[in-house]
């Protein structure tokens, strides 16, 4: 119901997810123009995420960190390449210093976020991901994903279950 | 709009480099079935010997083929566990998008009951 369709390419190292939401382009929008909707689903709940800086605009600059259970707060950025609301996001970026400032040691990924409506009231979602090393997909994987991960996990299970239901 | 990937930093993963370049994703397709050397390979490409084989040595470098001797032959075969490295790091980022669009989901399913709640309310008056 919700994931419609993943696709990966090992060779490119690119990752790309679709998913369906019943509710209007303007509200899935709102999931990534609203900072405060956006830090709601960014981290895992054992990892929530603060946006302290939110400039989407082309040129802008999005500024986070995720806070742990043990009070570490690994920080992350995004330049903002290109926006057309309330459909096309382009974001550049990485991991930052405890600043906020981009960390030039790491390596920088890509996001493209486009929204569009399929049906009146149903809205498909597409992100990609271009990742450029393993390595930067290590790091990117390891915020605030220790305890994330199995959380993950069994949030998929619980995705898998429903999709199992309602078939 | 053109986006250009930032040159990496010097310790860029070579798993990618490796990767990055057509000729050489290529030369790692025909190398699963490991029946070709490096002259064989080189015969695909409009491209002299040595530069096929200069990809062939980034390619081994990054651990992605590595040469083996099957009788007087030896021949290029790819690494799939490389590869798998790269497969798997991609399945624990789809784990995190559909965690993150599980969350997203609730959150739209939160915002639904508060707008039932004003309407309600509304129309209680």
């Amino acid at each position: 119901m919700t994931v419609t369709a993943v696709r990966k390419d090992p060779h490119r190292l690119t990752l790309t997810v679709e998913a369906e939401f019943d509710a209007s382009v303007e509200r899935i929008w709102q999931l990534w123009a609203d900072p405060r909707k956006l830090e709601r689903w960014w981290g895992p709940p054992t990892y929530p995420a603060t946006f302290t800086k939110h400039d989407l605009a082309p040129g802008g600059r999005i500024e986070y960190h995720m806070t742990g259970a043990a009070g570490d707060q690994p920080h992350g950025y995004w330049d903002v390449l290109d926006v057309e609301p309330p459909r096309r996001i382009l974001l550049r970026g990485g991991i930052a210093n405890a600043d906020g400032t981009p960390n030039k040691e790491t390596p920088i990924s890509t996001i493209r976020v486009s929204i569009e409506e399929v049906a009146q009231g149903r809205t498909r979602m597409s992100i990609e991901n271009v990742f450029p090393s393993t390595e930067a997909m290590e790091q990117v994987l390891a915020m605030g994903t220790e305890e994330g991960q199995s959380q993950a996990v069994s949030q998929i299970d619980a995705i898998l279950a429903e999709e199992i239901i309602q078939r | 709009m053109v986006v250009s990937m930032q040159i990496a930093p010097a310790d860029f993963d070579p798993l990618f480099a490796a990767l990055a370049d057509h000729t050489r994703r290529d030369i790692v397709r025909r190398a699963i079935s490991a029946e070709e050397g490096v002259l064989e390979l080189a015969n695909h490409y409009p491209m002299s010997f040595a530069a096929v084989q200069k990809h062939v040595a980034v390619l081994e470098r990054a651990g992605l083929i590595t040469k083996q001797r099957i009788g007087r032959r030896r021949v290029v075969r790819t690494n799939l566990e490389a590869l798998l490295v790269a497969r798997r790091l991609l399945d624990q980022y789809e784990e995190l998008w559909r965690a993150r669009i599980d969350r997203m989901n609730e959150l739209i399913a939160e915002s639904d009951g508060a707008i039932d709640t004003v309407e309600t309310k509304g129309s209680k008056r």
